[in-house]
């Protein structure tokens, strides 16, 4: 042992090799060669799977190219926010399965943060029943699989609810049954813009006001009830408009046929469904985020705020919920962009969505690969859009450090 | 002297099991500086926390400036005002500047013009000698600076009493000096305080009364000349002997 330990510095390092050796034991030169040989070895791997493909769809005759987007689809969509029927192009199908998935994406989003907010405060709260109702929640919803729970509420409001025919009326104007929700809209005449106007200056004038408050509490400390004024300008703004442009009343109803109901504004069951189902189910991990992102704040911030005084919903304002935002942010994201995805789910009950439009185009077409490969990329852009809009907030909330 | 302003009567506290206080029997009068010592697990940072209901007590009477601390929420919320904390933490919002750490509580609970709130800020942070850090964010800051800022923040309600729970032990030796010099200048002022430490040249300097606690009792107080000249009880002796040996 002695003898070999005694030699081996005895030989310098750079005698053994030349120019070739010592480029080698450079860190830089390494790092490089490695990127290079990565970067052959992709390129290598991709090509031959792209020449693969393309190969076998020659020897099978199947035709590739994105040329068929401009050929009539052909088929009917259930439900669109845009003026679509079957003898338009593929294209335009596609963007109304898109508009029907960020229908589903926003309006899920937003209420999810909402309620999962909510949810997510009062499991901190001191209020027994809440609180045990609240982690009870969030148990059951986020233990269940989500395309069972879509496929629960579809049943529910499928099968519980009476048909057309006998639809439940709470409301005046509005219907429930097993085709969805009725309810009644206003009908657009010349009139609405005084209405439309009355509203933006509504706005206007609560935006101003809220300025005033804020300007007043700077002055002099005063705190100015904000909100029920700025509801009541909404409200005032737009009733004013609606008398200026003549009251134009003119209501579309839903009505109780024969067997059906007609008229008025609806929404298919298929939307309420998903729409519940991914709100319920992703508002119960939302909870969870904001609850042990309000728990991860110190305690003696608290104790800090208490002893200043600071009443608890102060603390929680401007003290907890500031701090528990960053901790908070990134894995809401996530949340928000697993709901995007999970919308694709929707396809299991039928809801036309992106998937399930893309799907109907690739039977009729057999252009499998064009189809994913345009999927892919909406789902991809969307969920980038998201997360580089979130990062922005997220930076904006860091707190300084140094 | 006659005109108390915190008075314990028979308080005890139990955390669960433990029994962190035991039949404290204490008054301070307006004005008095305390300085309470004693080993770690004493009770002595829970009868201050008791004083602005940070804790809360089990049996007993507690009474701040003539208001009986109870369950009731607006009893509390006047002790409150009237009693400002430093803590050994800190405890700064890292989330607001300086200058809104301290006028936050002036403007949302005090309802104080945010003008007003930040001049008086302002001269709180003069009076600590901070003022040129108004504009920072609290982790930028040092920790001597911080116990500084925070002392300012809770001066910025202008309390009758101050609370100090160990407000040198997690600063570095050489920041300690001038924390301490910021309380001896209060200490001057003519406010109530009370200070959980083991600064005992501090104690020797501005005290008027030194008490020594022990197990969650009140084992022995008096001026701070006979506390550490005539200590009376063994356990008192005994712990003077283990922090004044070096």
């Amino acid at each position: 042992m002695a003898s070999t330990e005694q030699q081996s510095p005895a030989t310098p390092p750079a005698s053994t090799g030349g120019t070739k050796t010592s480029r080698w034991r450079s860190r830089a030169f390494r790092g490089l060669a490695y990127q290079v040989i990565l970067v052959v070895v992709v390129l290598l791997v991709g090509g031959y799977l792209a020449g693969n493909t393309l190969e076998n769809m020659r020897v099978r005759g199947i035709q590739s190219g994105f040329g068929f987007f401009l050929q009539p689809a052909g088929f009917g969509i259930g439900e669109s926010m845009i003026e679509y029927d079957s003898s338009e192009p593929y294209w335009k199908a596609f963007v109304v399965g898109l508009s029907n998935t960020l229908r589903v994406a926003v309006v899920g989003i937003v209420l999810t943060t909402l309620f999962g907010t909510l949810l997510g405060i009062g499991r901190l709260s001191r209020n027994f029943l809440l609180r045990t109702l609240c982690t009870a929640y969030v148990e059951l919803f986020r233990n269940v699989p989500v395309l069972l729970q879509l496929l629960m509420w579809y049943f529910v409001l499928t099968d519980w609810l009476p048909d057309m025919s006998a639809a439940l009326n709470p409301v005046t104007g509005f219907f429930l049954s097993k085709n969805g929700l009725s309810f009644p809209i206003p009908v657009w005449s010349a009139g609405h813009f005084a209405t439309l106007l009355g509203l933006g200056g509504g706005i206007a004038a609560a935006w101003w006001h809220a300025r005033r408050a804020r300007h007043a509490f700077e002055i002099s400390g005063a705190q100015w009830p904000v909100l029920w004024p700025a509801i009541g300008m909404l409200v005032a703004g737009t009733l004013i408009g609606w008398l200026v442009g003549g009251m134009p009343g003119a209501i579309d109803m839903p009505e109780r046929g024969e067997l059906n109901i007609s008229g008025g504004g609806a929404v298919t069951p298929e939307f309420i469904a998903v729409t519940m189902g991914l709100t319920i189910y992703t508002a119960a991990f939302v909870a969870e985020i904001v609850r042990s992102g309000i728990q991860a704040v110190p305690r003696g911030q608290s104790e800090a705020a208490n002893s200043l005084g600071l009443s608890r919903a102060q603390n929680l304002r401007l003290v907890l919920l500031p701090q528990a935002m960053r901790v908070i942010i990134p894995p809401v994201t996530n949340q928000y962009l697993n709901l995007t995805k999970n919308s694709s789910l929707a396809v299991a009950i039928g809801y036309p969505d992106l998937v399930s439009i893309s799907n109907t185009t690739l039977n009729q077409t057999g252009r499998a690969v064009e189809c994913i490969l345009v999927m892919m990329t909406v789902y991809l852009v969307l969920s980038l859009l998201t997360a580089a809009l979130t990062n922005w907030y997220n930076t904006r909330m860091a707190i300084k450090e140094r | 002297m006659s005109d108390v302003i915190i008075s314990f009567a028979k308080v005890n506290k139990w955390f669960g099991q433990f029994h962190v206080l035991r039949d404290i029997d204490l008054d301070v009068a307006r004005g008095e500086r305390i300085v309470i010592c004693g080993p770690s697990g004493s009770g002595k940072s829970t009868l201050i926390r008791c004083i602005n209901r940070l804790e809360e007590h089990q049996e007993g009477h507690l009474s701040v400036d003539g208001v009986e601390l109870t369950d009731d929420v607006k009893a509390i919320e006047k002790v409150r005002r009237e009693v400002g904390m430093v803590f050994q933490q800190f405890n700064l919002f890292p989330h607001l500047t300086v200058l809104e750490n301290l006028t936050l509580a002036p403007t949302w609970v005090g309802k104080m013009p945010k003008k007003e709130a930040e001049e008086r800020a302002m001269a709180q942070l003069e009076r600590v000698r901070i003022a040129e850090q108004a504009r920072k964010y609290p982790l930028q800051l040092s920790g001597g600076q911080q116990q500084r800022v925070a002392i300012a923040r809770s001066l910025c309600l202008t309390p009758k009493i101050m609370l100090f729970d160990e407000p040198t032990s997690a600063l570095d030796p050489e920041m300690i000096k001038e924390v301490l010099d910021v309380m001896i200048d209060l200490a001057g002022q003519g406010i109530t305080m009370l200070c959980v430490t083991h600064e005992m040249g501090f104690a020797r300097s501005v005290a008027d009364r030194v008490i020594f606690m022990d197990q969650g009792q009140i084992i022995e107080q008096n001026s701070p000349t006979e506390f550490f000249a005539n200590p009376r009880s063994d356990r008192t002796r005994d712990f003077l002997s283990k922090i004044l040996s070096h």
